[in-house]
């Protein structure tokens, strides 16, 4: 398929999911005190921001962004035996 | 288009889904034990899950034209405890010879803690000692990412464990690259809510080819779609992919990893 194939299926779905984030936004905004997680608003300007960036990967990206960290450490920090076997 | 669908819980659902699957053209399925939204009690309580999968489960599907295989293991969620673990490990040998069985199944993490990375490394240790299949669960959400390098780092570090060998379930963007350069099967899973959708399936296809992939619905008793690879195959379509395409992945793909199990013999439909 074109591009223009393809933004043609997708326009109206875009539009409607940009919308609901708006909306979402909007609701978090005049909703009552205490306010919302601060860092999870953080999270959520950053995806958007991750959106606009001319670069193939937004999936991956914005996956990763709401990814805990991996440490290749990660077995001495448990204290599991990996890598002992075979 | 006749179809596998790789990893669906059945005994979460009805009788009208397996003939709904059956109209849609599921010829066959793969089962693998998981948890039941409650932990269970003692090992004996499993005992009973392992007959469900090995016997009823096998029979209800094939009145409605349906090979029904299974995996056998105590999950993620109740490996946090581990003395139940190793009762529930000591007794999957009794079932490993029944004719339905496919390998070891779903192990992973759930919280990427200790407890689970011991049972886990226990779980490998009964697939390696009998040369079993393994079918993989990743956590899901903000732990999927280093909950999928952590079980990767356990797989690889025993070389016993061949990666041909292993099937890495719920992969996304950001853990199917690893999984497939490492030699490994990954599994898409289609969920309604937390996990992928058959348009972000079909992208991945589009950039990781076939090779080694599945798709599946992962149908259970939460919010899930059991006719969700019927999902996949429609999207695909639309996009304009050959029928040979489309069928790699939803049924020689299963097909040729399952066949590598020595009790699995499928008879295709003539
Ligand atoms: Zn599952």
């Amino acid at each position: 398929m074109s591009a223009q194939e393809v933004l043609d299926r997708e326009f109206l779905e875009i539009r409607a999911r940009i919308l609901k984030i708006a909306a979402s936004l909007d609701r978090i905004e005049r909703s009552d005190s205490p306010p919302a997680d601060p860092a999870r608003m953080a999270l959520i300007r950053e995806g958007l921001e991750l959106l606009l960036k001319d670069s193939p990967g937004r999936a991956k990206n914005v996956q990763l962004l709401f990814s805990l960290p991996y440490s290749p450490d990660w077995p001495a920090a448990l204290g599991v035996p990996v890598g002992k076997k075979g | 288009m006749d179809y596998f669908d790789p990893h669906i819980h059945m005994v979460s659902r009805t009788t009208d889904d397996y003939a709904t699957l059956a109209r849609m053209g599921c010829v066959g399925m793969s089962e693998p034990a998981f948890w039941a939204g409650f932990d269970r009690g003692s090992a004996e309580s499993f005992r009973d899950y392992f007959r469900q999968l090995t016997e009823f489960e096998r029979s209800r599907a094939a009145a409605y034209g349906i090979a029904h295989y299974t995996w056998l293991c105590i999950n993620a969620k109740e490996a946090e405890n581990v003395s139940l673990s190793r009762e529930v490990i000591a007794m999957i040998p009794e079932f490993l010879d029944r004719p339905n069985v496919l390998g070891i199944g779903e192990i992973g993490l759930n919280k990427n803690t200790k407890n689970e990375s011991i049972v886990f490394l226990e779980h490998l240790e009964l697939a390696a000692k009998f040369d079993e299949l393994i079918l993989i669960h990743t956590p899901h959400l903000h732990d999927k990412y280093p909950g999928t390098r952590m079980i990767l780092d356990m797989l690889q570090g025993d070389s016993r464990l061949q990666p041909q060998r292993v099937l890495v379930d719920h992969v996304e963007e950001h853990t199917i690259g690893e999984v497939l350069d490492r030699g490994f099967w990954a599994g898409m899973t289609l969920y309604p809510v937390s996990k992928c959708t058959p348009a972000r399936a079909a992208d991945m296809v589009e950039q990781f080819g076939t090779e080694r992939l599945c798709v599946n619905s992962a149908g259970d008793w939460g919010p899930s779609q059991p006719t969700a690879v019927p999902n996949f195959i429609f999207e695909m379509r639309r996009r304009g992919h050959s029928e040979a395409t489309i069928r790699r992945v939803v049924y020689d793909n299963p097909l040729a990893f399952f066949s590598q199990c020595r009790r699995f013999h499928f008879q295709p439909r003539a």
